[in-house]
């Protein structure tokens, strides 16, 4: 019975590491991506955010929309006229893929207005998105993808954000219930590889 | 039938003196210096609160042992980010002064090795800092140390709670020297590329609550000079007019 308490101990050591190494430790649960070719070459996928339900954070220094409602956000004149807010993004059939946050800022010294994404994807990775301010025909705004991180980390291309409110936005009182989406599209280019020497 | 019991009772031996050697595996090692930290080049250092209730706000899936904050946050209960964590803070400079603003999103790591001692998570940072501009920092964390000295010490204390002083450098890649890439965005750091690391400092821990009393802090360096400015598409910046 000794030696099968021994071969035991062997067998519980192999066992254990067999499983640490066949089994995921992490396995992140990840959507099918919808990824189209785009006319002009590329791929493009698009993303939305459904307003208010998706957006988590809402915080600047107006203290305006503040979200959730007892966000203390810091009342510090550093941080200037920065607006910080945080969604859930879904991709074309409504299913949530990942998170984003969209910064807007105004650069003191040189009066130049940015918005910003960073888009966090936990099975793909991570864009990082610059986008124009100015408002383009049909209320877009075109942004460039700076950088990505792991699946999309080689990855260029551009960003457009747009706006859509909901047709059916109901007013309540004084204040109108703002409903709709933002809709982000994304244009993918890999970088030219050498296929063949 | 004592042989099947005995084969068994083996096996769980077996397998608890495996974890036993993979938790304390000296042959893995955690680093507790930066490697930004014998540098002569030109540093930004940013401290945060470790703390989740001392942040502006954070959110998980609302099951995890650190709860969201405020309350009535969204939380990330839909199956793709429940793994995911979104932390909002104040960032200080080196003089404890309010340097900015930074947006942490971290997400377990599918790369995720204990075999090789390593408990990864997938972080990006938004940081941004008025008068200065914006950087974007992506990485990959090793929490095996903390894991090990911090998290499996206070399961072992009768009060499931831990004191002392802990500190590890977090971050485990995408550099070569373990540093994270950061990526410049707007203001003084628009085209420039810079190395960051992530490091914790943890004074206590509660398996009821986390971490109790902890600081993180990025460091930044320039790692090369800006690019030219003809080097990426025109983003098209508005001046605002006075």
């Amino acid at each position: 019975m000794i030696k099968t308490f021994l071969f035991g101990i062997l067998l519980g050591l192999g066992l254990a590491f067999g499983a640490l190494y066949a089994l995921p430790v992490v396995d992140q649960v990840r959507e099918s991506s919808i990824v189209s070719v785009a006319a002009n070459g590329g791929n493009s996928e698009s993303f939305h955010i459904n307003i208010p339900m998706d957006r988590i954070m809402v915080g600047d220094s107006a203290d305006s929309m503040a979200l959730p409602p007892n966000l203390e956000w810091p009342d510090l004149e550093v941080l200037g006229d920065v607006q910080v807010e945080l969604f859930k993004v879904r991709n074309a059939r409504d299913a949530v893929i990942g998170v984003a946050a969209r910064a807007a800022t105004t650069h003191s010294e040189t009066n130049i207005n940015s918005i910003e994404w960073l888009l966090h994807f936990p099975a793909r990775g991570s864009l990082f998105v610059d986008v124009n301010p100015t408002l383009l025909e049909g209320g877009y705004r075109l942004g460039e993808l700076r950088t990505g991180s792991r699946e999309l980390q080689s990855l260029v291309g551009n960003l457009t954000e747009r706006w859509v409110a909901d047709e059916n936005a109901s007013e309540v009182g004084e204040e109108k219930t703002r409903l709709g989406r933002i809709e982000l599209s994304a244009t993918y280019v890999a970088p030219l590889e050498e296929v063949f020497e | 039938m004592k042989y099947l019991l005995a084969l068994l009772l083996g096996a769980i031996v077996g397998a608890l003196l495996f974890t036993i050697g993979l938790i304390y595996n000296p042959f893995i090692g955690v680093s507790s210096v930066s490697p930004l930290s014998f540098s002569n080049e030109e540093q930004i250092v940013l401290s945060y609160s470790g703390v989740a209730d001392e942040g502006i706000l954070f959110t998980n899936d609302g099951e995890s042992r650190v709860q969201p904050h405020p309350e009535k946050v969204l939380q990330l209960w839909e199956p793709p980010i429940r793994k995911t964590s979104i932390l909002a803070t104040i960032l200080r400079d080196a003089r404890n002064q309010v340097a900015g603003l930074g947006i942490k999103m971290s997400s377990l790591s599918e790369d995720t090795n204990l075999l090789q001692g390593e408990a990864l998570i997938n972080s990006v940072w938004y940081v941004y800092l008025p008068n200065r501009g914006s950087v974007f920092v992506q990485q990959s964390e090793n929490r095996w140390g903390f894991l090990r000295d911090v998290v499996l010490a206070a399961y072992r204390s009768s009060a499931k709670t831990w004191k002392g002083v802990w500190t590890g450098a977090l971050t485990a890649g995408p550099g070569a020297l373990g540093t994270g890439h950061v990526t410049g965005g707007t203001g003084e750091f628009a085209n420039r590329e810079l190395l960051g690391v992530e490091s914790l400092s943890v004074k206590a821990w509660s398996a009821a609550a986390g971490e109790l009393a902890a600081q993180g802090t990025l460091t930044f360096e320039f790692s090369e000079s800006p690019q030219p400015a003809g080097s990426s598409p025109d983003s098209g910046r508005v001046e605002s007019s006075d």
